[in-house]
C-alpha cells in the first residue's frame, strides 16, 4: 500500500539528509508503528507519505514513495487526498471549519463527493468515532481527546485507504488515549484501513501494532519487523519491554497481560525483597522530611518506606504536625507552599473547587487527572497567573498574584506546557544571559545549570531549532536560575522520547534531593511512578485522592504504571526498582 | 500482529461512548447546543441589515430604542450557544462606547446646533487663527447634547443590528453560501478571520509567560517584547493549517479547456470593469444615459464569469442551508420594516426626526412604531434553537 524505495530527504540548507535509505513497505490493512528517538526524522517519513514532503516543506526527495500505486513526486498532496488521510501533531492546527459536522464534511466537499454520499458518511463516521452527541458542537469547546477523534474523523470521511498519524495520543490523558486507539483498532479491523503512525508513548500503542519500523538514529536505515523482534533491539521501548528484557523473557511480551502470565517466577524472586506484600516507592529517593507520607498513609505501605528512610523522630513529629495541620489549616512554615479551600472560577466555569493542598520542601508531587480536570489551573494559581476566586494560596509565605514577578521567581518557578513560551531570545547564550539578569544571579549561572541538565547545546543555536528535550532543558535552566525552592512543571514529558525522559527524571531527582519541592502536572503514569512521592488526583476541579504514589496508582486501573500491573499484588512501580531488588 | 494480543485488541475493538463519559469541555456542554440551523444565514443577515437601514431613517430615540429592543429580543430567543454568538454583547458594548464618545465630543468640541439652554460652561481654549471653526470647550447646551445623543444612538443602533446578525448566523456560514468559483476564496477569508482571535490568545499567553521570567507582565514594553514570538507562532500555525488544508484536498480543481478558462477571465474582468464604469456613470451628472445599462451589462457578465468559473471547482456542498418559507418570512419582515420607515420618513419627517431647537419631548409615532414591531416576526416563525 505504501512503498518506500531507497528514500532520502534533504531539507534546503541542511548538510546531511534527514533520513537516508528508507526502504520498507506497508501492506494493506496493517497498523504500522514508526518509532525512534526524537529528531530521527519520523515526521519527515510520515510527511513523505502524504506528499507534504517535499511538495509543501521544500527539500529534495531521493528515491521513490508510492501510495496506492501513485508516485508522490508527480502527485501533489491535494491529489493524494482521496487515498491518504493525515493528522498532524496538533489537531487544532488541522481544523478548517468551526463545528464538528462541517469539519467532518470538509474533506469530502473538496473531493466533490455527491451530497447524499457525504451525508451518509458523516453519519457513519459520527457513530464510528462516538461523536454523535457532539455533532453540532463548536470545535473550540471540545476536550483534547474529542478533538483528536474529530481530527481523525475529518480525514476518515473521504474513505482514505491510508491513515497517517503523528503522535495521536501524546497530549492525551490515559483514558482519552484509549478512546483514540480503540477507534484506530476498529478502523484497521473493520474497514481494512492501513495505518502508519509515529508515537513516543510506546506503552500505549506498541501492542496494537502489526509491525514496527524503527529509525535507530539520524541518518541510519530503518529496521523493520514484528513488534517483539524490533523491541528487543530498540533504543526506545516501553517499561513492559524493559522488564521483559531484564527478566530475560523470550519472546518479549508486549502487553501487560502477556507479561503477567510470564511473571510468576519473577514475582517469586522478588518476594523476599518485596517483604511479601508491598514494596512501596523505593525507587524514589528518600524524602527529607517524611511528614506527609507517614501522616497520611498510616498502615498501608509505610513499613517499607520506613525501612528506606529510618527517620522515626521526624516521622513522629510529622504525624503530630499532620494532626495539627488538620485542626489548624493555615500553612505552616514547614510547608513552602499551600492552597487552602481554593476555588477558581473562570468564565462561569468552576475550574477548581475547594482545593486544600500543602507542599513540603524536598517533596515531589504528581498532579494527575484527565484533560481539563484543573491541573494547569492549579499550577497557574501558584505562580499568580490566576487569582483565587475564594480561598487562599501562599508560596513561601506570600500571596502569588500580589507579589511582583521579580520577587516571585525566587520563590516559585513554572515551566509551562509549551516551554518555548518562556524563550524570547535569538540564541541560547543571550537567553541564558537574560535569565541571569532577570534573576539577579551571577553571570553564567544559567549556562552552568543548562550544562548540568543536558550537555552539548551550542551557544549560538536559535531556541526554535532545539529539539523538545533540549527546549525543556533550557526552559528548566532559565527557571532554576532564580533558585526557586518550589518548581512546577506542566506536562513536562509531552513530545519527549525515552532518553530525554530518563534525563529529565535524573535531573528532577537531583533537584528534589537538593531540597527543591516539585509539583508536576502529568498524564504520564510512568513518570509519576519514577519520581513522585505523592500523587494528587484531580477530577472536575476537586481533589479526589491524595496520598503516596504507590498507594494511589496501584488502586487505579488507568493510572497504574505497567510494572505495577504486571507484578501486582506486589507493589512495584518501576523497572529500576525491580532491577535494584534483583541486584 | 502477535497471536497473544488478539484478545486485547478484540476487547478494545468496540469504542465506548466517550462523549457521554467525559463531560470535560467548558461551557454549555452536555446538551447538543446547536441543531442544524433552521433558517438560511443569509436571511438573518438581510433581516439585520434591513433593521440597520431602518435605523438610518430616523433619529427618534423611541423608535431607535424599539429597534434595539426588537433585535435584542430576537437574539435572546434565537441565538445559539456557540462562541461567535457571544459577539452580541461585544457589539452592544461597542455601541455604548460610540454613543459616549459622540457625547464627549459634543461636550468638548462644541456643536453647530444653536441652543439657549446652557447646562454648563467649560473654559474655552483659544486656538490660533488657522484653526478657525474648531472650538475647544465653551458653552454646553442641552440642545447640542440631545442632538449628539440622537445621532450617537442612530450609530449605536446600526452597530447593534450588525451584532445581531453576527450572533444569529456566523459570518463563516454565510460565506459558505458563496458561488462555487468564490468558495475557495471564502475559505481563505474565514481562515484569515480566525487569525486575529488566535493572535490575541497568543499575546495573552506569552505575556503570562513573561511573568514566569520575573519580568512585569503589563505595560507597553512587555507587549513589544512578545511581539516577535507571537508573530512567529501565528505564522507557524498558519503554515500548519495550510499544510493540513492542502493534504485534505483544498484547491483540487477539474481540468477545463483553455478556451473556457480564457472566457471566464474575460467575462469576469470585463464584467467588473463594466460595473465600475456603470457606477461612475450613475453617480456623475452627465453619465445618466449610459450608466444604468452599463452597470447591468457588467453585472450580467461578471455573474456569467463566476458561473463558468464554477466549472473548475469540483467542490460539492454538504447540507447546504435551504432557502425556505421561513427564510422568506425573516427577510420579508426586515425588508418591510426598512420600507415602511423609509416611507414614514418621507411622509412624516417631523415625527421621525424630533426637533432639538426648540427642545421638544419626542413622541412615539404610532404607525412607524407598529411597523418596527413587524421585525419581531422571526421570533415567532423560527423555532428556537435551544429552548
Amino acid at each position: 500500500m505504501i512503498r518506500f524505495e531507497k528514500v532520502s530527504v534533504t531539507y534546503d540548507g541542511a548538510p546531511e539528509p534527514t533520513v537516508r535509505d528508507v526502504d520498507f513497505e506497508v501492506p494493506e490493512g496493517e497498523l504500522v508503528l514508526l518509532v525512534g528517538p526524537s529528531g530521527v526524522g519520523k515526521s519527515t517519513v510520515l510527511g513523505a507519505v502524504s506528499g507534504l514532503v517535499p511538495h509543501f516543506t521544500g527539500g529534495t526527495l531521493g528515491g521513490r514513495v508510492t501510495v496506492a500505486g501513485r508516485d508522490t513526486r508527480v502527485h501533489k498532496p491535494r491529489e493524494l487526498a482521496d487515498v491518504v488521510g493525515t493528522v498532524g501533531q496538533d489537531p487544532l492546527a488541522h481544523f478548517v471549519t468551526d463545528t464538528v459536522e462541517d469539519e467532518l464534511a470538509y474533506g469530502m466537499e473538496s473531493l466533490g463527493l455527491a451530497p447524499e454520499v457525504m451525508r451518509r458518511r458523516v453519519e457513519e463516521t459520527l457513530d464510528l468515532l462516538g461523536l454523535a452527541g457532539l455533532r453540532d458542537r463548536p470545535i473550540a469547546t471540545l476536550s483534547g481527546g474529542q478533538r483528536q477523534r474529530v481530527a481523525i474523523g475529518s480525514v476518515l470521511t473521504p474513505h482514505p485507504r491510508v491513515l497517517v498519524l503523528d503522535e495521536p495520543t501524546s497530549a492525551l490523558d490515559p483514558a482519552a488515549a484509549e478512546e483514540v486507539l480503540a477507534v484506530l483498532q476498529r478502523l484497521v479491523h473493520d474497514l481494512g484501513t492501513t495505518v502508519l503512525m509515529a508515537e513516543h508513548r510506546l506503552e500505549r500503542v506498541v501492542h496494537y501494532a502489526d509491525r514496527v519500523v524503527l529509525l535507530p538514529s539520524p541518518g541510519a536505515p530503518p529496521v523493520t519487523g514484528t513488534p517483539s523482534d524490533v523491541m528487543s533491539v530498540s533504543p526506545v521501548h516501553p517499561p513492559v519491554v524493559a522488564l521483559g528484557r531484564l527478566a530475560g523473557w523470550n519472546p518479549l511480551p508486549l502487553t501487560v497481560r502477556d507479561a503477567r502470565r510470564r511473571a510468576g517466577d519473577l514475582r517469586e524472586r522478588l518476594a523476599p525483597a518485596a517483604g511479601g506484600r508491598a514494596a512501596g516507592a523505593r525507587g524514589v529517593p528518600p524524602l527529607v522530611g517524611r511528614s506527609r507520607e507517614q501522616g497520611r498513609t498510616g498502615a498501608a505501605a509505610p513499613g517499607e518506606r520506613l525501612r528506606a528512610t529510618p527517620l522515626p523522630a521526624t516521622g513522629g513529629t510529622g504525624r503530630l504536625f499532620k494532626r495539627r495541620a488538620k485542626s489548624a489549616p493555615e500553612p505552616r512554615p514547614a510547608h513552602i507552599a499551600g492552597a487552602h479551600d481554593l476555588t477558581v472560577r473562570r468564565a462561569h466555569v468552576t475550574a477548581l473547587h475547594h482545593i486544600t493542598l500543602t507542599v513540603s520542601p524536598g517533596e515531589t508531587i504528581a498532579l494527575m487527572g484527565r484533560n481539563g480536570a484543573g491541573k494547569s489551573t492549579l499550577l497557574n494559581t501558584f505562580v499568580g497567573l490566576l487569582e483565587p476566586t475564594t480561598g487562599t494560596v501562599t508560596v513561601g509565605g506570600r500571596t502569588p498574584h500580589r507579589t511582583r514577578p521579580r520577587d516571585l521567581i525566587r520563590h516559585v518557578g513554572l515551566v509551562p506546557q509549551e516551554p518555548r513560551d518562556l524563550l524570547y531570545a535569538d540564541t541560547v547564550a543571550t537567553e541564558c544571559a537574560a535569565a541571569d539578569q532577570d534573576a539577579g544571579a551571577p553571570p553564567g549561572t544559567c549556562r552552568t545549570l543548562l550544562d548540568r541538565l543536558l550537555a552539548g547545546i551550542a551557544d549560538g543555536t536559535h531556541p526554535r531549532d532545539l529539539s523538545e528535550g533540549q527546549c525543556l532543558a533550557l526552559a528548566l535552566a532559565v527557571v532554576l536560575t532564580a533558585r526557586p525552592p518550589l518548581l512546577l512543571l506542566d506536562e513536562p514529558t509531552r513530545g519527549l522520547d525515552y532518553a530525554a525522559k530518563a534525563r529529565l527524571v535524573t535531573a528532577l531527582r537531583e533537584l528534589a534531593a537538593d531540597g527543591h519541592a516539585i509539583v508536576l502536572a502529568t498524564h504520564d503514569v510512568e513518570l509519576a511512578a519514577e519520581i513522585a512521592h505523592r500523587v494528587v488526583l484531580l477530577a472536575e476541579g476537586e481533589v479526589i485522592a491524595d496520598g503516596p504514589t504507590a498507594e494511589i496508582v496501584v488502586s487505579s486501573p488507568s493510572f497504574a504504571p505497567q510494572v505495577t500491573k504486571i507484578l501486582a499484588p506486589q507493589q512495584w512501580l518501576t523497572v529500576s526498582q525491580v532491577q535494584e531488588a534483583l541486584g | 500482529m502477535t497471536p497473544s494480543n488478539g484478545p486485547v485488541g478484540a476487547g478494545r475493538a468496540v469504542p465506548r461512548t466517550p462523549a457521554e463519559r467525559r463531560p470535560t469541555a467548558p461551557a454549555g456542554e452536555g446538551v447538543a447546543t446547536r441543531r442544524r440551523a433552521t433558517v438560511h444565514p443569509g436571511a438573518w443577515w438581510l433581516w439585520a441589515i434591513s433593521l440597520g437601514t431602518a435605523a438610518t431613517r430616523t433619529t427618534n430615540p423611541l423608535l431607535l430604542a424599539l429597534l434595539v429592543a426588537v433585535s435584542a429580543y430576537v437574539v435572546a430567543t434565537h441565538r445559539s450557544a456557540a462562541p461567535w454568538a457571544r459577539s452580541y454583547s461585544a457589539f452592544a458594548r461597542l455601541a455604548l462606547a460610540v454613543l459616549l464618545i459622540r457625547l464627549v465630543f459634543a461636550v468638548a468640541l462644541g456643536s453647530p446646533i444653536p441652543g439657549t439652554h446652557v447646562l454648563l460652561t467649560l473654559p474655552e481654549i483659544p486656538l490660533p487663527h488657522w484653526a478657525q471653526g474648531i472650538r475647544l470647550g465653551g458653552e454646553v447646551t442641552a440642545e447640542a447634547l440631545v442632538f449628539a445623543a440622537y445621532d450617537g444612538l442612530k450609530l449605536a443602533t446600526l452597530l447593534i443590528c450588525v451584532g445581531a446578525a453576527n450572533a444569529l448566523a456566523s459570518p463563516s456560514r454565510l460565506l459558505k453560501s458563496l458561488p462555487g468559483a468564490l468558495y475557495e476564496t471564502g475559505v481563505a477569508v474565514v481562515v484569515a478571520l480566525t487569525f486575529a482571535p488566535h493572535l490575541i490568545a497568543d499575546v495573552q499567553r506569552l505575556r503570562a509567560a513573561r511573568r514566569l521570567r520575573g519580568r512585569p507582565d503589563r505595560g507597553i514594553r512587555g507587549l513589544l517584547q512578545v511581539g516577535l514570538p507571537v508573530l512567529e507562532g501565528a505564522l507557524e500555525r498558519s503554515v500548519a493549517l495550510a499544510a493540513a488544508m492542502e493534504a485534505r484536498g483544498y484547491g483540487r480543481g477539474a481540468d477545463v479547456p483553455a478556451t473556457v478558462r480564457r472566457t471566464t477571465a474575460a467575462l469576469t474582468l470585463g464584467g467588473l470593469l463594466g460595473v465600475c464604469a456603470g457606477t461612475y456613470g450613475l453617480l456623475t451628472a452627465e453619465g445618466g444615459g449610459y450608466g444604468a445599462p452599463l452597470l447591468l451589462a457588467g453585472v450580467l457578465a461578471a455573474l456569467a464569469g463566476l458561473r463558468l468559473g464554477g466549472r473548475r471547482s469540483l467542490r460539492t456542498r454538504y447540507r447546504p442551508d435551504p432557502w425556505g418559507l421561513r427564510a422568506w418570512l425573516v427577510t420579508g419582515s426586515g425588508a418591510a420594516v426598512a420600507g415602511l420607515l423609509t416611507l414614514a420618513s418621507a411622509r412624516a419627517p417631523e415625527a421621525l426626526h424630533p426637533g432639538v431647537v426648540p427642545l421638544t419631548a419626542p413622541a412615539l409615532p404610532l404607525w412607524p412604531a407598529a411597523s418596527v414591531l413587524l421585525a419581531l416576526l422571526p421570533a415567532f416563525v423560527v423555532p428556537r434553537e435551544h429552548p
